[in-house]
Formats: structure tokens, C-alpha cells, sequence
């Protein structure tokens, strides 16, 4: 199954993004499980410095973006 | 034109009498919010494309292992540039101190980035001239620059937490936006921030009509103008819980300098404003000990207090 983090340390956009993420698995249909990732710890080892961050099964795709769900959608 | 525009609506449209309290403090109002939005579009938009080409890891780069002074005006310029949200100071902290940024040359970017913004920079400059907008930018950079290299000469590194220097930072592979989706993100960057500060601004400018048409000339001159010397440190200190609202405070600041309070006390409230925020102090809380936080705070403000003493003093 493919796993979707949100990076973020808990600002408005990160909240959005994690929401758009749960809003494009559905209508994409395919199977995810998308994971709030809070600790800093984390959100550092993927090399991000602009939160949010949305990765893809271990894969940072993009960072200091809010995207839409279709954006997302296009990632998955 | 737009000066005229005012004029007509208000003077004609509504017949209020021009020099009338009313009539002034509307006149005001419609002008400075058509002119402040139009720029506010405008330049938002400029910027935002200039700084899809300065991603973080890019200013990283460019700033690891530089040395003392050339680093610190270095980091200061391209704190500018480099899109910054209080809420990544912490990433951005630790990802520039683990690829051999010195902790000065970071500082120096984390005073410059949120000062020096471009919403500062557009308000000042709509509302006070290209003067006071140039002479922000200058003294903005020039606080970074010098508060980075007195933290870098008390070699504080010991004060930044432990775990910091531990961390082991992943490589990211965000590939570089074409010119296509840079455009696309700087609408979508321009709506949303014009979204998130117009009632901020509009307030502002109410305010700032309000004082402009009501308060007698010179109200200010004896609390604010240049004869008293606690009016900067004062200013400094009313300016740090004011930082959600920079959009809406420098119109009011600007109202408040037409009734006599002086440039430099102007510049240091508005500099207070910008740098100077709890929020931030929380936030960084979590990767410098107290000491560290006390200083760089400290540092900051008093340069921020002697920016305001130099422009009372010259201007």
C-alpha cells in the first residue's frame, strides 16, 4: 500500500495539505494511508527546510507548497 | 489619477466638503486602499517569481562554509529572496547549520528574511515613498548583518541544543518548477497572501483615515517626535506582540507620522513589527537554550533601537 506523509510542524497550510492528501486518495480511489508527520526529527532526515512537505513512499515531492488535490492526485 | 478618483467619489458622489473631517478621513481611505492593493498585486506577484528561483536548499548551497562578514551580507541579501515562513525556522535552522552554515551567517538570514519582506517593502513604499523604502531595506539588511556577526563573534554554538548537531539531514529531491508552474504558483501564492491580509490592511487604513482626518496636527510631535528619547525603545517594545498584523500597522504608523512622530522612531516600531515576534521566539525555543534566544533577541533589538537613534538624530 502506498504510504503519503505530510511534513509539517502543525501550521495552518500543513493542516490544509493533510486534508487536500486525505481529499485525493479518495477521489483517486487508489489505496493510501496518509500520515501526519509532526516531529521535527523526521521532518529534518528528509532534507525538507520548507514545510509543508508532501512524500511519497519515502519520497519528498514537494516542500514549502500547498497543493490541490489534483496536484496531489498527478503525484500519486 | 488615483488622487483625483478619491476626489470625485467623495467630493462629488457623497458632496462631502473637501477640508471637512469626514470628507478627509474618507478621501484618505479610498486612496490609500486602491493604491495599496494595486501594489500589493502587483509586487506579490514579482517576488513570488523571483523566488521560485531561491528555493532554501538553493540559499544553503550558496551560504555553506562561508566565512565571517562576506557570509553575513550574503546570507542578509538572499534572506530577501528566499521565501520564508516563520513556521520552517526550525527546519530551515538546523538544515543550514548541518551543511556547515555558521551559526552567525544563519542568524544574519533568520533577522534579514522576515524584515525585509515584501509586503513591508510594498506598504512603505506606496505610503511613505521610495525613500523610507530604501532606507528600510538598507537598515533591515544592515541590523541582520551586524546582530549575525556579534552572535558569530561570541561563539555561541554550545547554546544551540544538543540534538541539533546530531542530526543527520536526508537529501530531497524536489526537482526545480518550470517557467509555466512558477507563474501558476505566484498567482495562486499572490491570491492566497492577498486573501489572508486584506481585512488586515483595510483595518489599518481605516485607522490610519481615522487619525489622519480627526487628530489635530502635531498631536504626536510631544510623546513621539524626536525631543524624547524614550519614544524608539518604547516603540520597540509596543511593536513585538504586533507581528500578525505588519499589514495593517504601517498605515496606521504612517497616519501617526503625519501628526509628528519622527523617522527613526517610525523605522524602529516597523522593525520591531517584522523581526521581533513571540510566536517566532516559541518556535525557536526548540532549538536554541535560553541564552541563546535571550541574546539573539537582545542583539536585534538594540540594533533596532540605535537604527531609530541614527535616523532621529540625521533626519
Amino acid at each position: 500500500m502506498m504510504k503519503i506523509e505530510i511534513l509539517g510542524t502543525g501550521c495552518a497550510k500543513c493542516r490544509k495539505l493533510y486534508e487536500n492528501a486525505l481529499d485525493a486518495v479518495k477521489q483517486s480511489g487508489k489505496e493510501a494511508e496518509v500520515v501526519k508527520v509532526e516531529e521535527i526529527r523526521k521532518i529534518v532526515s528528509y532534507g525538507v527546510m520548507s514545510t509543508p512537505a508532501l512524500v511519497v513512499d519515502g519520497v519528498v515531492k514537494t516542500s514549502g507548497k500547498l497543493l490541490s488535490p489534483e496536484e496531489i492526485i498527478g503525484m500519486l | 489619477m488615483l488622487k483625483n478618483f478619491a476626489d470625485y467619489i467623495v467630493f462629488n458622489l457623497f458632496s462631502l466638503k473637501p477640508g471637512s473631517h469626514l470628507g478627509e478621513a474618507l478621501d484618505f481611505f479610498i486612496y490609500d486602499t486602491i493604491k495599496i492593493f494595486l501594489l500589493l498585486t502587483l509586487i506579490i506577484y514579482l517576488v513570488a517569481i523571483i523566488r521560485s528561483r531561491f528555493p532554501p536548499e538553493k540559499t544553503r548551497k550558496i551560504l555553506s562554509h562561508k566565512r565571517e562578514y562576506v557570509g553575513n551580507v550574503m546570507a542578509a541579501l538572499l534572506g530577501i529572496v528566499t521565501p520564508f515562513c516563520s513556521c520552517s525556522a526550525v527546519p530551515l535552522f538546523i538544515g543550514f547549520l548541518e551543511s556547515g552554515v555558521p551559526l552567525g551567517v544563519t542568524l544574519s538570514f533568520l533577522i534579514s528574511s522576515p524584515m525585509v519582506n515584501e509586503v513591508a517593502l510594498v506598504l512603505l513604499w506606496g505610503l511613505f515613498g521610495w525613500k523610507i523604502a530604501l532606507i528600510y531595506v538598507g537598515t533591515g539588511l544592515l541590523v541582520a548583518i551586524i546582530s549575525g556577526i556579534i552572535i558569530g563573534r561570541l561563539r555561541m554554538e554550545k547554546y544551540v541544543e544538543d540534538y541539533v548537531w546530531e542530526m543527520q539531514v536526508g537529501k530531497s529531491e524536489v526537482k526545480e518548477p518550470s517557467f509555466r508552474e512558477t507563474l501558476y504558483y505566484a498567482k495562486d501564492y499572490t491570491l492566497g497572501l492577498l486573501k489572508k491580509i486584506w481585512p488586515y490592511v483595510l483595518i489599518g487604513v481605516g485607522v490610519g483615515a481615522f487619525i489622519h482626518g480627526y487628530a489635530p496636527e502635531d498631536f504626536l510631535a510631544k510623546y513621539a517626535g524626536k525631543d524624547n528619547p524614550f519614544a524608539v525603545p518604547l516603540a520597540v517594545v509596543v511593536g513585538v506582540p504586533l507581528y500578525s498584523n505588519a499589514a495593517g500597522i504601517i498605515p496606521i504608523v504612517h497616519a501617526l507620522m503625519e501628526k509628528g512622530m519622527a523617522v527613526g522612531t517610525v523605522l524602529a516600531f516597523m522593525m520591531a513589527v517584522t523581526a521581533l515576534s513571540f510566536p517566532e521566539a516559541v518556535i525557536l525555543k526548540n532549538v536554541m537554550k535560553n541564552r541563546l534566544l535571550a541574546v539573539f533577541f537582545g542583539t536585534v533589538a538594540i540594533a533596532i533601537i540605535m537604527v531609530g537613534y541614527l535616523f532621529n538624530a540625521i533626519l
